[in-house]
Parts: structure tokens; C-alpha cells; sequence
């Protein structure tokens, strides 16, 4: 009897370990719980890349990954803000700005194998402008190049309809990157670039791995693999790193679970900037926001330093304007509307509001927003502004009825594009905000020498602030855990990349 | 008996017929689609547009739920949105995250709740059948997820015994794929074997007092003795019907464990998909999940007619 109910065990087991085994049995190469290794990286990571195009969806968790990783540009955005070569070994403007001549580096080759020529420039940018897969936030990029001239391999010269300080810069972020203009991969799935990693397998839901690419044209890699894992619950996330599974948590989601890592023989905090501004939104369309009183008056009415405090363990930079601390015309603008309630109720009771005010303040749900809605609600309430909060669900639901149907007059959300400042530019983004004066400026400052653009962007960073076009709450911070003996994180993100090229382990 | 199996395959194919429509509606009335959410932040309402249309969505519903329909038909799900792979291979990894999750859960709950559920019958008037209604009990009432949570706690992040989630693929490396299961099958296991042992328990309480365990022990079986050789094939009646619900359930606990444990299982795949409105990946997958239920209970009816032979016999 017995042995029959044990054969019985046996071979439900044995049934079992076939089912999963043949169903789970799809490819190699999962990723390798790195611990104490040296030879691999494991990273953690919140927002999965929903496609391996960058130029196709606008997520930016795909050049979180793939961004001077996998993919290349001519130009690099360094750690200290300043544009580099990179496959570009060097490059000449011509006088009147409009004529760009990149010399290639003669070594560059794509993983395939192929030499980095002007030809892959061209087809690069020529996908982007051809439309139809490509983001519009790309196309618009691409908009001002008027010629590319591939008739020397190794020079491209990029000929623009009008003078563009933005768009050198952009040609170091997604819309720069330079694919293999002769691989027939499917890009949604796999990749053709020539950086130092090659897409080794993406199991979606989970991680994505990369594995070095031994033929890289520049230095050789440490790791033979680098593993970004996913994790949509930060515990989740904290709980790997904390049991030796992770490497480096790229960002930390929770704050407040900081102290978890502060054992410092396991563990290194880096803390930095980002580019993200959590922007509390004010729609120019609604009729007491309109009112430029009403906007000074709720920057008075939020002390923004306890936000801080309170909503993120007091990490994070006040900012003041669109700008954070790493762009060339950045000033400290965080001090302009210092928190004092009773100056905003003077200014809502010269607007007419003496009575008060009701708006809706329509939250994604993000961890910031949501805890910062609350925030911003209680010191609202306390100058008379009733803001009735509703949450909704984020993405899909928030892009749907705040960002393009801009039904709302407040909300929460952290725009993080580099350069972002210019979107105030265009009245019929979610904000509303017409400005004629700020776009001419953002105007000017394109079309200017460098040294005009630096200062006619402080300038328009400047309006912004004194226009109280919107309150901006602060700026979310670069926090990086990373296991003790990690080296080479940048402290500062400045790009959409995670950039591994200078992380070794010892 | 012909009959049975006839009216049984009709019940089906309507029940899938019904659910194709239920979760087009369901899946079409979510705000927000996946052209706004592919442009993103930046994204401006012409491109949205074109994007719509490109991927069909600009079409009448009914135009749109017809030709997902007729798709299935042929055996095509639907293709995602975002990258062009079919359902099938956007969720055939996915399905073997989830089966080990299931399939281990489940046999650990069976091998939990048949004892316990003996013990606590057979001894019920005694501290260890108490005991073991207790223990029950106290299974029932802890949440999946926070067994998990706790289990991650003391296991992995204090211990260090084993991973605190992640998945690797049996193929890939059987030990470790065994290790990273641990915690989460557990997990599962206990709150599904809480609530299978109280079955267990009740059924065999019934057969107790049938006269034909009487007899058995007349004729001189020991009581555990007349009840495995006897009376478990008659208790396990009841406890596979629990078994066949529990099953279902047992899916929706696992997309829950997925979560906590960061396994890239079905579930991962649907909330991924839901925040993506990538709604192909979300009608194919639940489609293929309420298939899996429909096909576990029609096997369940039918695995009646095996048990009990006084159903074959019946015309």
C-alpha cells in the first residue's frame, strides 16, 4: 500500500517537472543572480522597456537600457552636461550654424561586424524622418535637417534648414542613435547597434540581458553579461538586493527604504540629480488659473522644502523653474516664492477668490503624486483653495483624459526629458500655455550661437518662474544602491541612458 | 452516457462564445488606448490619430471583435501592438511560470491537506485532530501574498537560504529554477492546502459513519486501515470537485505570488499589457485562461464518470 502511494507521489512529481519543464524550455541565457561574481552585472529596474525601438514608442525605458550601451550616437552626453565624441571623433560647425561635418571614427563597427559609415547616419535619421513607425516627439527633432551628404564613408555632413542648438543635443539621445542601415533584424524584438553590449535575450515581463560585445571597436568591457531586471513592486526590489541578487538598484522608488542599505560594508548610497521635475500643473485654460494672482498664490501657499520632507525623506533639489541643476543655464530660482499663506490669500482675494476656490487636482497614480497630492491639498486648503483630488490610473488613463483631452485644472507628474523647458512653448500642450513672448525667446535661444543660447534659456527659465507658469515641487533625485566594491556610477543622470560603460566591479 | 459527453461540449463552446464577448466589452471600455500610451508624454493628437488607424483601432467594435473572432478560429490570437509578436509567443514563456507555480502548489497543498485533513477526522476528538483543525484555520486566514512577504523576510533577506524572487528556466538550470519556486509554490500551498484539508476532513468525517466502514471494521480492518482501503476513493468525490475550483482560484493566487515574487508569469503578462493597452496581449491571454478554466471543469464532470461507476451505469 504504502509503495504504491509513494510511485503515485513519484510520478506526479515526475509529471510536473516534464509539464513546466518542456513548457518553460524556451531559449538560454537567463539572468545570473550576480551576488559576489565579478564577470556579470545585475541591475534593478523599474519601468520595462515595451519594445526594443526607441524610435517607435516614446517609453523611456528603452534607452534607459539600450542608450550608448547597444546603440551609439555620434555625440555622448557626458556626466557633467557637456556633449562628447563618440562615434563622431570630432566635429565642425560651419559659421552660419546651419552645416554640421562629422568625422567618424575610422575603427566604429556595428556588432554585425560592418564598419560605422556616413550611409547608417543617413539611413538613422532618414527612418525618424520617414514617419510612420517614428514618435512624433522625434520626428519634430528631425524636423530641421534638410540634406545628409553619405558620399564619404567616413565623414557625415548634415545640412539643417535653420540654425538648431537643440538639435545637436538631441542628436546624443534617443533620436541620434545609429542603427545598421544593412541588418534586416526585426528591431521591435532584437538589435543592430555598435556599442560595447549586443541584446542577448529579452524575456519580457522579466529582464532584459546583454551580453558584451567582444568585437567592440573601443574598449573592452569588463562584464560579459549585464541583466536588467524588472521589478514592479520597489520591495520586490529591495528584498533582491538586500539577499545579494542585484548588483546596483538603478533608481530607488521608495525613499523612505533607504536605511535598509545604510550597512555600508555591503553597501554604497549614491545620491545625485535627475532630469525629472515633479511639476505640479496648473491648466491655463481654467479661468481663476489663467489668472497669474492665482498661480503666485498657490506658489506661496506650498512649502515645498516640507513636501520634501514629508513625500520623499527629504531627498530630492528644489528647483524653481524647469531647469535642473545640471543644464548650462541653470540658476536657483527655489527661493522666489518663499511659503507664506498669508500673501497667497491676499493674492486670491485680489484675484476675486476671497471666497475661495474649488479645482480638481487629478493625480496619476505614482507614488510621488499620489503622497504629494495629499500634501498639496491640506496647505491648499489652508489659503481657501478647495482641490477635490481624483486618482487615476497611470499610464493609459492619465495620458488619455489629463494630456490630450487636458480635462483638469491641476495635476501632479514628473516630466523626465533632459531639456524639457520648451515644451511651455507650445500652447496646445496639456498646460495650455500661451506665451507668445517665451516662444519667441525659445525661438531665439534655438537659433543663436551657444553662447545666446545658454543665456536666452536662463532668460526664458526666468519668465517661467516670474509667469508662476507652473509650480514646480522639486526634483526628483538619482539614487543608486549599488553593492560595496561597484565603481564608475555616474552621480548625477543626466541622459536617458543607464549608462554602463564606465561601471567596473572589484 | 453519449449524451452526457454531447450536452457537456455544447455547454463549452457556448461558455467560450459568451466569454469571447464578455471580455471584448470589458477590454474595449477601458479608458485610454495604446497609441496615446506608445507617444507618451510627448505625443500630439494627429499622431495619435495616425496611430489609431494603423493599428485598426479607428474601426467599429463590432468590425474589430469579428475579426479578433474569426482570428481565433484559425488559431490567431491577436498580435501585440507594441512589438508584432503573436499572443502565443508573447505569453508561451509566461505560461511555463505560471503551470510550475500552479501545478507545485497545488500537488504541495494535496500533500499537505490529505493528512492533515485524516488526522484531523480520524482524531477529531483528540488534541492532535484539533491541533490539526487549528493549524488549518490559521492558514486559512493569512493572505497568499503576505505568507509570501513573510517567507521572503525570514528565507531569503535574513537566512539568505534562497533567492527572494526571479525566475530561471527549467531548461536553463533545474536546480535553480527548483530554488527560486520554493517560496512562492510554498505560498501558495499553504493557503490552498488550508482550505483543501477542511474538505478533506469533512468528506472522510461523512464516510466514517457510513455502515460499510462499519462492516470493514467488523470484519477486522483497523480503522485507518478500512478508511484508505475503502474510504478515501469515496471522500475523494467531493474533494476533486474542490479540487477543479480550487484550480481556477489557484490561477488567480498565482498572478498575486507573481507580483510579490517578480516571476514572469501570465500575470505579469496581463498587467503589463493592461498598463500598456496592448489589448490583443490582454483578450488572447484571458481568452486562453478562461479556456484553461472551461477545459479543467469539463474534465472535472467527466472525471466523475471515472470515479463513480453508478454514473457510467446510468443511461
Amino acid at each position: 500500500m504504502r509503495s504504491k502511494f509513494i510511485s503515485l507521489i513519484g510520478g506526479v512529481i515526475a509529471v510536473a517537472l516534464i509539464l513546466t519543464g518542456c513548457a518553460g524550455n524556451g531559449g538560454n541565457g537567463n539572468g545570473d543572480n550576480g551576488g559576489g561574481a565579478t564577470d556579470t552585472l545585475v541591475i534593478g529596474a523599474v519601468a520595462q522597456p515595451p519594445t526594443m525601438d526607441a524610435v517607435t514608442n516614446d517609453s523611456a525605458a528603452i534607452p534607459q537600457v539600450l542608450l550608448y550601451n547597444v546603440y551609439e550616437t555620434l555625440v555622448k552626453m557626458g556626466s557633467d552636461g557637456e556633449l562628447q565624441p563618440l562615434l563622431a571623433q570630432r566635429w565642425e560647425v560651419s559659421p552660419d550654424n546651419l552645416t554640421y561635418t562629422f568625422h567618424l571614427e575610422p575603427g566604429a563597427t556595428f556588432a554585425s561586424g560592418k564598419q560605422v559609415t556616413s550611409t547608417d547616419v543617413k539611413h538613422s535619421i532618414e527612418r525618424i524622418q520617414a514617419g510612420e513607425p517614428a514618435t512624433n516627439v522625434l520626428q519634430t527633432q528631425m524636423e530641421v535637417v534638410e540634406s545628409i551628404d553619405d558620399s564619404d564613408p567616413a565623414v557625415a555632413v548634415i545640412t539643417l534648414n535653420r540654425s538648431s542648438n537643440a538639435w545637436l543635443y538631441n542628436m546624443s539621445s534617443t533620436g541620434g542613435m545609429i542603427f545598421d542601415s544593412e541588418s534586416d533584424a526585426d528591431l521591435a524584438t532584437t538589435t543592430a547597434g555598435s556599442g560595447p553590449y549586443q541584446l542577448k535575450q529579452w524575456n519580457q515581463g522579466d529582464s532584459v540581458v546583454l551580453e558584451r560585445n567582444d568585437d567592440y571597436w573601443a574598449t573592452r568591457q569588463p562584464f560579459s553579461e549585464v541583466t536588467f531586471r524588472y521589478f514592479s513592486d520597489p520591495n520586490a526590489m529591495n528584498n533582491a538586493m538586500l539577499s545579494d541578487d542585484l548588483d546596483i538598484i538603478s533608481n530607488l522608488q521608495a525613499p523612505q527604504a533607504i536605511d535598509q542599505f545604510s550597512d555600508e560594508s555591503r553597501f554604497q548610497i549614491i545620491e545625485g540629480t535627475t532630469s525629472g521635475e515633479v511639476v505640479l500643473a496648473m491648466n491655463h485654460e481654467n479661468e481663476a488659473l489663467a489668472d497669474v494672482r492665482v498661480r503666485q498664490a498657490i506658489m506661496h501657499a506650498i512649502d515645498r522644502q516640507a513636501l520634501v520632507d514629508t513625500i520623499w525623506n527629504g531627498h530630492g533639489t528644489l528647483i524653481g523653474s524647469m531647469v535642473p541643476p545640471t543644464d548650462p543655464w541653470f540658476e536657483d530660482l527655489s527661493g522666489e516664492y518663499e511659503y507664506d499663506p498669508e500673501k497667497a490669500k491676499e493674492l486670491l482675494a485680489e484675484a476675486g477668490y476671497a471666497d475661495g476656490l474649488t479645482l480638481r487636482l487629478r493625480l496619476p497614480v505614482l507614488p510621488y503624486a499620489t503622497s504629494g497630492g495629499q500634501f498639496v491639498a491640506s496647505q491648499l486648503g489652508e489659503v481657501g483653495i478647495t482641490a477635490n483630488i481624483d486618482e487615476l490610473e497611470f499610464p493609459a488613463r492619465w495620458l488619455d483624459e489629463v494630456l490630450t483631452k487636458a480635462d483638469y485644472d491641476m495635476t501632479i507628474v514628473s516630466h523626465v526629458e533632459p531639456r524639457d523647458m520648451v515644451k511651455y512653448a507650445d500652447p496646445a500642450y496639456y498646460w495650455r500655455y500661451d506665451n507668445a513672448e517665451f516662444r519667441t525667446l525659445m525661438e531665439e535661444a534655438d537659433a543663436g550661437s551657444h553662447d545666446e543660447y545658454v543665456e536666452k534659456m536662463r532668460e526664458g527659465a526666468r519668465m517661467l518662474n516670474e509667469d508662476a507658469a507652473a509650480n514646480w515641487l522639486f526634483l526628483l533625485p538619482n539614487l543608486v544602491i549599488a553593492r560595496e566594491g561597484i565603481t564608475g556610477l555616474p552621480q548625477n543622470a543626466t541622459s536617458l541612458s543607464f549608462d554602463l560603460t564606465n561601471i567596473a566591479a572589484r | 452516457m453519449a449524451l452526457r459527453i454531447a450536452t457537456r461540449v455544447a455547454a463549452f463552446l457556448g461558455s467560450v462564445l459568451v466569454a469571447s464577448i464578455l471580455i471584448f466589452i470589458v477590454t474595449s471600455a477601458l479608458p485610454g488606448d495604446v497609441a496615446q500610451v506608445i507617444l507618451g508624454t510627448n505625443a500630439d493628437p494627429a499622431a495619435v490619430e495616425a496611430l489609431r488607424q494603423r493599428h485598426g483601432l479607428d474601426r467599429p467594435l463590432p468590425v474589430q471583435y469579428l475579426d479578433w473572432l474569426f482570428g481565433m478560429f484559425v488559431g490567431d490570437f491577436g498580435h501585440s501592438y507594441l512589438t508584432g509578436q503573436s499572443v502565443i509567443s508573447r505569453i508561451s514563456p509566461a505560461i511555463g511560470v505560471t503551470l510550475s507555480l500552479v501545478l507545485g502548489g497545488m500537488l504541495f497543498a494535496v500533500l499537505f491537506a490529505i493528512p492533515m485533513g485524516m488526522i484531523a477526522a480520524i482524531r477529531r476528538r483528540h488534541a492532535s485532530g484539533a491541533l490539526a483543525s487549528a493549524l488549518s484555520q490559521i492558514g486559512l486566514a493569512i493572505p497568499a501574498f503576505w505568507a509570501g512577504l513573510m517567507l521572503v523576510y525570514l528565507f531569503a533577506v535574513n537566512l539568505g537560504w534562497l533567492p527572494a524572487n526571479g525566475y530561471i528556466r527549467f531548461g536553463n538550470d533545474p536546480g535553480r529554477w527548483a530554488r527560486h519556486l520554493v517560496l512562492p509554490v510554498l505560498s501558495l500551498a499553504i493557503v490552498q492546502g488550508s482550505v483543501l484539508s477542511r474538505y478533506v476532513r469533512s468528506a472522510i468525517i461523512e464516510v466514517l459513519g457510513e455502515d460499510w466502514i462499519r462492516t470493514a471494521r467488523a470484519i477486522g480492518w483497523t480503522k485507518w486501515g478500512a478508511l484508505i482501503r475503502h474510504g478515501l476513493r469515496n471522500a475523494s468525490l467531493s474533494v476533486v470537485t474542490v479540487l477543479g475550483l480550487q484550480l481556477a482560484t489557484l490561477f488567480v493566487g498565482a498572478i498575486v505570488i507573481e507580483s510579490v515574487f517578480a516571476l514572469p508569469g501570465l500575470g505579469s503578462v496581463l498587467l503589463a499589457a493592461v498598463a500598456q493597452r496592448d489589448l490583443m496581449i490582454v483578450q488572447g491571454t484571458v481568452m486562453l485562461l478562461v479556456l484553461a478554466v472551461l477545459v479543467i471543469n469539463a474534465l472535472v464532470d467527466l472525471s466523475y464518470l471515472a470515479l463513480d461507476p453508478r454514473l457510467r451505469s446510468r443511461r
